[in-house]
């Protein structure tokens, strides 16, 4: 099953090429109508939102990480070390995901340098993640073509939930950044890495791996774990919040569609859990215009609800129904969570018989080549 | 053979943005810079197939709406991943109230 399932995401796989056949990949995907001038004025950049909540997150960061040294040989020690490695080991997603974007600032170079920063914190390569970012958003749950669907059908439960504390993405990535550094590339990297790209990836990795030995050598030089709990340690016992969130995105959801309202959710979500999500619980809308930045994303769901599902009214809520979609998915392939529009909404955009939802097999073309 | 062909009137197009252009079957964006000077380049991103008429003008740099592949429209320069390839850009000429750009 593992093998077979593995076989069917895999970027280089049949699945790669039945998808480009079937006119899945790259397709051409529902938007709601939203007026150019209304439209405009969302994307609109602006320095301020993002200077403020990175100058309170660093600040926090700092905070955190000073008050456990402070208390470091205490237990006390403990709350504030689990607070910096919750901002630094999850909440650099959506800070590496919004900059990768480039919309989090007006500012290019800024914008770029939380970017690299939130790259480190989260152990992601910032260039073969910003391509395999970008065709997450071409092809997004388009079996073979995107990079990044984060539970397949049937899920990976056990590894799943290891990685909750980091412990299948950092030492899978580790070993990327010896590949990497060793000048080499994976299989499904060399489908989305143009050429003239990749020896930006062997230089972070090297540097990269040079930051990650000082640290080590500074913890057994000192015979202290406090270098590591600072610099690494947090991408594991952080992790959790980082897997809560993003699983919310698009677990159970339908595969092979061209609606984003098929694939994603939008999730209502308190103040305190907006301002470490940088607003990523607006993600159908994030999905159909990703060029609004984070903070015009309340904004931007106003002008489109009345084409969505309503949203979801809480984390519990997507949990309450993720669990066991995810669930039925490990005996059902075919199940797949389809909400109703209210009255009024576009209908679901499916322009073929196949991308219903329920990701069955499409069709096998004849040619073996992986995609270039 | 290039012609010149009648592609809007000068304020069809809103200071710092782009208007779409279709002649023959191809498409084109219209610019007009915050100076209020007018060009023009090809209608598509050179990354995928996506309209750059719903992107955003900074100055003078065309944001594509989907991935963030950004050019310079006056040069038409890539300005760095994912647009590594330049775009096409056209002759513009403002006469009578109206912008023509020379195609073919």
């Amino acid at each position: 099953m593992n093998k077979e399932r593995l076989e069917r995401y895999s970027l280089t796989g049949p699945e790669s090429q039945a998808a480009v056949a079937a006119g899945l990949s790259g397709g051409d995907w529902f938007r709601s109508a939203v007026p150019r001038k209304r439209m405009k004025e969302l994307m609109r950049r602006s320095d301020y939102p993002a200077i403020r909540d990175t100058i309170i997150w660093l600040g926090l960061m700092g905070l955190f990480a000073g008050l456990g040294i402070a208390f470091w040989g205490s237990w006390w020690a403990a709350p504030f070390f689990l607070a910096y490695g919750l901002l630094y080991g999850s909440t650099s997603d959506s800070r590496w995901h919004e900059a990768g974007h480039g919309t989090a600032f007006r500012t290019r170079w800024i914008d770029q340098g939380l970017y690299q920063l939130a790259s480190f914190m989260i152990m992601r390569d910032p260039t073969t993640w910003r391509w395999s970012h970008t065709r997450h958003h071409t092809d997004t749950l388009i079996l073979g073509r995107d990079p990044e669907i984060a539970v397949m059908r049937p899920a990976r439960l056990a590894r799943l939930l290891v990685n909750v504390v980091g412990l299948v993405d950092v030492p899978l990535a580790f070993a990327l950044m010896f590949r990497h550094a060793a000048g080499r590339l994976t299989a499904d990297e060399a489908d989305y890495v143009p050429a003239s790209e990749r020896h930006k990836v062997y230089r972070t990795a090297r540097i990269d791996l040079a930051i990650y030995a000082v640290t080590i050598g500074l913890a057994v030089g000192f015979r202290s774990w406090l270098p590591v709990l600072l610099i690494g340690g947090p991408r594991l016992y952080g992790a959790l919040l980082l897997y809560f969130y993003s699983f919310t995105q698009h677990a159970g959801m339908g595969e092979n569609v061209l609606d984003y309202r098929l694939n994603t959710r939008t999730v209502t979500m308190c103040r305190l859990n907006r301002f470490l999500y940088w607003n990523m619980n607006y993600h159908v809308e994030h999905h159909m215009f990703p060029m609004v930045p984070y903070h015009r994303l309340p904004e931007l769901h106003e002008e489109v609800k009345t084409d969505l599902a309503p949203a979801y009214p809480s984390i519990w809520a997507a949990y309450k129904e993720i669990i066991p979609a995810v669930w039925r998915q490990l005996r059902d392939q075919t199940y797949y969570v389809r909400r109703e529009l209210p009255p009024g909404a576009a209908p679901y955009y499916q322009p073929g018989a196949i991308n219903d939802g329920r990701a069955l097999p499409l069709p096998v073309v004849s040619t073996g080549a992986s995609a270039a | 053979m290039a012609s010149w062909i009648a592609a809007c009137g000068v304020d069809d197009v809103d200071p710092e943005d782009v208007i779409p252009f279709s002649h023959d079957g191809v498409d084109y964006a219209i610019y007009r810079s915050p100076g209020d000077e007018y060009y023009a380049t090809d209608g598509h991103c050179t990354h995928e197939k996506t309209l750059l008429c719903d992107g955003l003008v900074m100055g003078r740099v065309i944001e594509c709406p989907k991935h963030n592949g950004r050019f310079d429209y006056v040069s038409g320069k890539a300005l760095g991943a994912p647009v590594l390839e330049d775009v096409r850009t056209y002759p513009v000429k403002v006469a009578n109230g109206t912008v023509f750009i020379e195609v073919g």
